[in-house]
């Protein structure tokens, strides 16, 4: 693996979808993978907020961390930060989407006041900072993260679609056996892991 | 140093973002000013875009039944939009049924106004106006339900049919930040000119009950709107049963004491259910009326006595106590308030006796 500046964009995109997944690598955000995973239209719409909100609010946390709080080195504070651009884009996110493209508000509108608190939009904001990305690789990084939450939430809830109808044991239903369907998910993601060594 | 520092830098960045936003607001949620054409032109208001649907109405001084404020989660603040405003949204789904989605019935609370709209309302809620009455008195009616009078200020009178409702806006208190907007029966007459009495049980955790049981005195200003509903007497029969739990008892009591009032041909026959002597309240009240007027008979019912309680009456479930009285179904109308449960129960033993389900007229508790 050599110096981050090196890595090529494509190559973080792919690694943040496939071997280093936001929520069956990292185990981020997932709250709302497991409590929003029973219908597939549903799952895929928050995917698609995410991706969204992920993509956008990265790149704003880019610039604010290289032109603001690192020069006045307030790394410190880059939590409290992030999560306070995080919210504030959000609303303005929702708002535009309301005026704009009426059409996907509607579909995305109840998820994303939801989001502000997904850890894992907040995580690869600070991921960036750990990794020095520079600012392509974070638009790459940012745009890769939503698209593999959004193709695992979209996984799990086709699968639990299929096994809606199953019998299981007492005990087992609901998020017991989601959080098994995600272990096995996990596992099988692990097989992407020879393609891409990135962290 | 560094304190000053952290605190700054957080305050300075934080209101930078809320001055985006605001911005931002400013000029995304800002649709100009747009026309509501209410039933074919019958009337028409402008108002300012982006606001909801609900409020921008109430503005004007059109009030929709709603129960939870604007939440989403009553389903009674329905319009029928004719104007297009975009697909049912995943909030509404819930409350509309397949035939209100094809007639383009809404949720007002989540309607964001964005252009022109052309929507149709039941003319009755013209009537509805907002008051502001004083709490005349507060009377302990069992321990967990008190009556309450309102003498109303603003305007000075309410024309209601008895069984109707009001909503009461709760103020916060305590760690209850937020105000709501709740539904009680009326239990007064119509004649009663000036004052509208409630019944209100307190709800464990209930966030109206609680303000009106512990926060508000005798004196204290509050917000009434109404009147709603479509619980009130209608032509047909002779022979009313009315059955009542708990604080369903109000909109009953409205009903008998206006029909007597009006000296209507109507026997009545009062089931009240409660499950010890201790949630018994005007007993005798119902007790005397029975006594002046023949046609009025007065059936309380305990479901489960304590010892102390001495009780010589009925006893049982309300259910089997309507059915060991109710014999027949011949020129008979049912009137019902109370819990979910109790309504239901008693829907079905109504109908067993042979009553349709267009003789039983039910209030039921949400």
């Amino acid at each position: 693996m050599g110096t981050p500046a090196a890595i090529h964009p494509i190559v973080i995109l792919l690694a943040a979808i496939f071997t280093s997944n936001m929520v069956l690598a990292n185990f981020l955000g997932m709250c709302p993978f497991i409590s929003v995973s029973n219908e597939y239209k549903t799952a895929s719409g928050l995917g698609k907020a995410v991706s969204l909100v992920m993509l956008v609010t990265t790149i704003l946390n880019w610039f604010l961390y290289h032109y603001v709080i690192a020069p006045l080195g307030l790394e410190y504070l880059r939590f409290i930060l992030f999560i306070v651009v995080i919210a504030a884009s959000v609303q303005i996110i929702e708002m535009a989407l309301d005026r704009y493209l009426p059409e996907l508000h509607v579909k995305l509108g109840i998820f994303l006041p939801l989001i502000t608190v997904n850890c894992s939009i907040l995580g690869i904001s600070l991921f960036m900072v750990i990794r020095d990305y520079t600012a392509l690789q974070t638009v790459f990084f940012g745009l890769g993260s939503g698209l593999g939450w959004w193709l695992a939430i979209c996984a799990l809830a086709a699968i639990r679609e299929k096994i809606a109808r199953n019998k299981l044991p007492i005990g087992l239903g609901g998020p017991g056996i989601t959080f098994i369907i995600t272990g096995i998910m996990a596992l099988a993601f692990i097989g992407f892991a020879g393609t891409l060594m990135i962290q | 140093m560094e304190i000053v520092q952290t605190v700054l830098s957080i305050s300075l960045i934080s209101s930078a973002l809320a001055v985006v936003v605001v911005i931002a607001d400013r000029f995304l949620n800002d649709y100009g000013e747009c026309v509501i054409d209410i039933n074919g032109g019958n009337r028409q208001m402008t108002v300012n875009g982006g606001s909801t649907l609900l409020s921008a109405l109430a503005a004007n001084r059109i009030f929709i039944p709603s129960a939870c404020g604007g939440k989403a989660t009553c389903g009674l603040c329905t319009v029928q939009v004719a104007s297009d405003v975009g697909p049912v949204l995943p909030t509404e789904e819930p409350y509309l049924s397949e035939e209100q989605v094809n007639e383009g019935v809404r949720l007002s609370c989540q309607i964001k106004i964005k252009h022109d709209l052309e929507i149709h309302i039941p003319e009755e809620l013209f009537n509805i106006e907002q008051y502001q009455a004083r709490i005349e008195k507060i009377t302990d009616l069992t321990h967990d339900i008190k009556e309450f009078r309102f003498a109303l200020e603003e305007p000075a009178e309410l024309a209601f049919k008895p069984g109707q409702y009001v909503q009461i806006d709760s103020k916060p208190y305590g760690s209850v930040t937020e105000s709501v907007s709740r539904a009680y029966s009326i239990s007064s007459v119509p004649s009663d000119k000036g004052f509208v009495d409630l019944i209100i049980r307190l709800v464990p955790n209930g966030i109206c009950t609680t303000f009106m049981h512990e926060h508000v005195k005798e004196g204290d200003t509050i917000t009434l709107r109404g009147p709603f509903g479509d619980f009130y007497l209608r032509d047909g029969a002779d022979d009313l049963v009315f059955i009542a739990g708990g604080s369903g008892l109000a909109p009953i009591k409205s009903l008998v004491f206006d029909i007597l009032e009006q000296g209507l041909e109507k026997n009545m026959t009062f089931f009240f259910g409660a499950v010890t002597k201790k949630d018994l309240y005007y007993v005798e009240l119902f007790q005397d009326l029975e006594k002046r007027y023949p046609n009025f008979r007065y059936i309380p019912a305990l479901s489960n006595p304590a010892p102390e309680d001495a009780w010589q009456g009925d006893v049982g479930l309300i259910t089997d106590v309507v059915a060991k009285y109710v014999e027949t179904p011949v020129n008979k109308q049912a009137y019902l308030c109370g819990s979910p449960g109790m309504i239901n129960a008693c829907i079905n033993v109504l109908t067993g006796i042979g009553l349709t389900e267009d003789e039983v007229f039910y209030d039921k508790f949400t």
